[in-house]
């Protein structure tokens, strides 16, 4: 028997969720609007005149192979980071689930990287990469391997990928450590009792009831790598070498604001809107199926 | 005591906005900071201190393209600033926005400052001036490609530092002898478009782009792709294969390697003087930059980087007086020749160059007059007058990326640069277009 709470009225409730209602109208919609109304124009930077081109700036966009290679770029991207900061996290987890000395330290010192902003993380990790004076790249060459970022492209990549799934790290094993914590003992000491080993359970037990947890990560970190990467693209290698870190944000990011093409720009975020809406529907419809809550 | 402190503290704070109102408040954003924003907080503070009716309230927003970036936003707020630091490659997008700036010339004639446009020299007043001869922009910071030269890496690979570096044939010859002497580093570059390919199309007197480099029109188009630009970048392409040219990233991040006397040869404004004079730790030469010998009309002259001050629209006309004030100020020769021999940027006007010549600071300083011959040695042609291009700071990112192409081997020259006329080309449109 479901058990429901009914207003008597409309004026309480609607009360009630207004300010939601109200961020979001403010925040959101209004925004979101404005980008694409913005879209329809070719706009002078002072905002002094505008043409109005219709759907010419998405004409032009996808007439740009450039930017229909920045897709394919954000595609690798995305998937690369939300692997790297996913798979560690867990790893992580589940070894720190199983100390039973000191693991309030360890928990904590996993944490910290996330309190590190994006940009600087950048930069401390350019520090150690730099073909001249980094740490890393001066062991590589003594390995004989010649670390050289600025100009090979698939290294560039790597470098981005890994600087924007550090921090991340600490934020998914918060979540995977506290979903570990609330899974009941009683069901892993049956199957520990039933002779299964530590892997078997964790694949048959734990990780199903984890699924929650992963799909929600999943969910975040993809928005997370389409979105918020910006601040570590700009500082290592702003978009280059030619265009091998060039993801779709980051091109809204130059072309509106180093370009001043303010039409094209918000073109794209247009673009990206329906990008991301699209995946997170099929994200929803698909992938939840499988999650047990 | 208390009670009086605090009385004191309190007579104090009403006094402030008093005083404050009796001076008329102008603000200018730049782009400098370190040892350059300090050398422009104190020109600030030597202008409030010479008169009493204007106060400069200087501030700093970031580098160029941010600070350019932060003026249009504000402008867009309705908070614009008196007075805005444009870099070079942002001139065509100001000159395009007639409701949002007021002409230096207009802005000079009303106040009634003292203030002679024919006082700077041709080569930076003709990238600030209409084709009419009206001065737009205030020239600021100018500065123009050099090379750099480190002795001592030289003689440790075997080579004679004072070998001829002038033409380019000399240096690939001398590359070769550095790599063969097991020099590491032989040449590495700044601003590698603003370099190999703005400055070298003006020093060999081929055109960048066509009318006239975009001075003639929006409805211009990029001719970068043509043989003497293509033969030059094959050429580094092939050092760069052959480890003789060093990329080490688009902005000026060669200059670490250089510093640090991790290179030979290095190519850069000449206002790396402040910082190279600093920190090298090695016997150091300026050179002109090199050119093809044979190759168009070289040597032409160079042409400048840098920025210029912008006066934008909207404020009230008492201010714009303050504004004048300032802006005679900044271009009276003492300023300017304080500015050239503390950074190594030009001395734009020709009286400031007179001036640092008479007090023997090329002589004590070597080598720190040769931006300025490079520059003012021939008149300017068509050619290298400067680049007024829209979208320039984009366009440049998409040479930086096909410059890439060339370096790692990706592309030939020829496919690199066709390429990068064709992308500029599609944002040259548009800029057309949002400016019709």
């Amino acid at each position: 028997m479901e058990k429901r709470v009914t207003f008597r009225g409309w004026l309480l409730p609607f009360l009630l969720i207004a300010p939601q209602v109200v961020i979001s109208l403010v925040f959101f919609f209004y925004p979101a609007g404005q980008a694409i109304w913005q879209s329809l124009f070719i706009p002078d930077p002072f905002g002094l005149s505008s043409q109005y081109v219709g759907i010419g700036n998405f004409e032009y966009l996808f007439g740009d192979r450039f930017y229909l290679a920045a897709f394919g770029t954000t595609a690798v991207f995305s998937i690369l980071v939300t692997l790297c900061s996913m798979i560690p996290a867990l790893f992580l987890a589940v070894v720190a689930d199983r100390l039973i000395k000191g693991s309030g330290v360890y928990r904590t010192l996993l944490i910290w990287p996330y309190a590190v902003a994006p940009a600087v993380a950048g930069v401390l990790w350019l520090f150690m990469f730099n073909t001249r004076v980094g740490v890393i790249s001066w062991y590589l060459g003594t390995l004989g391997y010649d670390w050289n970022h600025v100009l090979n492209g698939g290294e560039a990549m790597g470098l981005v990928v890994v600087a924007s799934a550090w921090g991340r790290i600490s934020y998914n094993f918060l979540f995977f450590f506290a979903a570990l914590q609330a899974v009941p003992r009683s069901v892993i000491e049956a199957a520990a009792i039933d002779g299964a080993r530590f892997w078997r359970r964790f694949w048959t037990i734990v990780l199903p009831l984890l699924s929650p947890t992963t799909f929600f990560l999943l969910v975040v970190n993809i928005v997370y790598s389409f979105f918020e990467t910006f601040g570590v693209i700009h500082t290592i290698t702003a978009g280059g070498p030619q265009q091998s870190t060039t993801i779709l944000v980051y091109k809204v990011f130059s072309d509106g604001f180093v370009g001043q093409d303010l039409g094209s720009s918000s073109a794209q975020s247009v673009v990206l809107l329906f990008v991301v809406g699209a995946l997170t529907i099929i994200q929803f419809k698909f992938i939840e199926k499988r999650v047990h809550y | 005591m208390k009670k009086s402190l605090i009385g004191a503290l309190a007579v104090s704070t009403m006094m402030t906005p008093i005083a404050a109102f009796a001076q008329t408040e102008v603000q200018f954003w730049h782009a400098f900071t370190g040892r350059l924003g300090e050398l422009v907080k104190q020109q600030v503070a030597d202008f409030n201190a010479s008169q009493g009716d204007y106060t400069i309230v200087e501030s700093h927003k970031g580098n160029y393209s941010e600070t350019l970036n932060s003026g249009i936003a504000a402008f867009r707020a309705g908070e614009q600033p008196h007075i805005l630091m444009v870099f070079e490659v942002g001139t065509a997008t100001m000159m395009a926005a007639p409701g949002a700036t007021r002409p230096v010339y207009e802005v000079m004639a009303q106040s009634g400052a003292k203030f002679d446009p024919d006082a700077y020299i041709g080569a930076v007043k003709g990238y600030y001036t209409t084709t009419g001869g009206d001065m737009l922009s205030l020239p600021f910071n100018s500065s123009t490609p050099v090379l750099w030269v480190n002795r001592d890496a030289m003689e440790a690979a075997g080579v004679d530092p004072d070998t001829d570096l002038s033409t380019w044939q000399n240096v690939g010859a001398t590359l070769d002898a550095l790599k063969a002497g097991g020099e590491e580093c032989p040449l590495v570059t700044a601003w590698q478009s603003w370099i190999h390919l703005e400055n070298f199309s003006a020093y060999h007197d081929v055109p960048f782009a066509s009318k006239d480099n975009g001075f003639a029109g929006t409805d211009t188009e990029l001719m970068l792709n043509g043989a003497a630009q293509v033969a030059h970048l094959t050429a580094m392409g092939e050092w760069a294969a052959d480890g003789k040219f060093i990329y080490t990233g688009r902005r000026n991040e060669g200059g670490a390697n250089f510093r640090a006397g991790d290179c030979a040869l290095f190519t850069e404004s000449s206002a790396g003087y402040a910082g190279i004079s600093s920190e090298a730790e090695f016997k150091f030469d300026v050179r002109p930059l090199p050119y093809w010998e044979g190759v168009g009309n070289s040597p032409q002259n160079t042409i400048i980087g840098g920025a210029s001050l912008w006066v934008m629209e909207g404020h009230e006309d008492a201010e714009y007086k303050g504004v004048g004030e300032f802006l005679s100020f900044l271009s009276s020769s003492d300023v300017q020749a304080a500015w050239h021999q503390n950074t190594g940027y030009l001395p734009i006007t020709a009286e400031a160059g007179e001036a640092t010549k008479m007090a023997g600071f090329y002589e004590q300083n070597p080598g720190t007059d040769i931006a300025v011959i490079q520059m003012t040695a021939k008149e300017p042609t068509a050619n290298s007058k400067g680049l007024r291009l829209g979208s320039f700071d984009q366009i440049r990112g998409i040479i930086d990326e096909e410059l890439e192409g060339i370096w790692s081997g990706d592309k030939t020259a020829q496919e690199a640069m066709d390429s990068a006329k064709e992308r500029g080309d599609a944002l040259l449109r548009r800029f057309e277009a949002a400016n019709r």
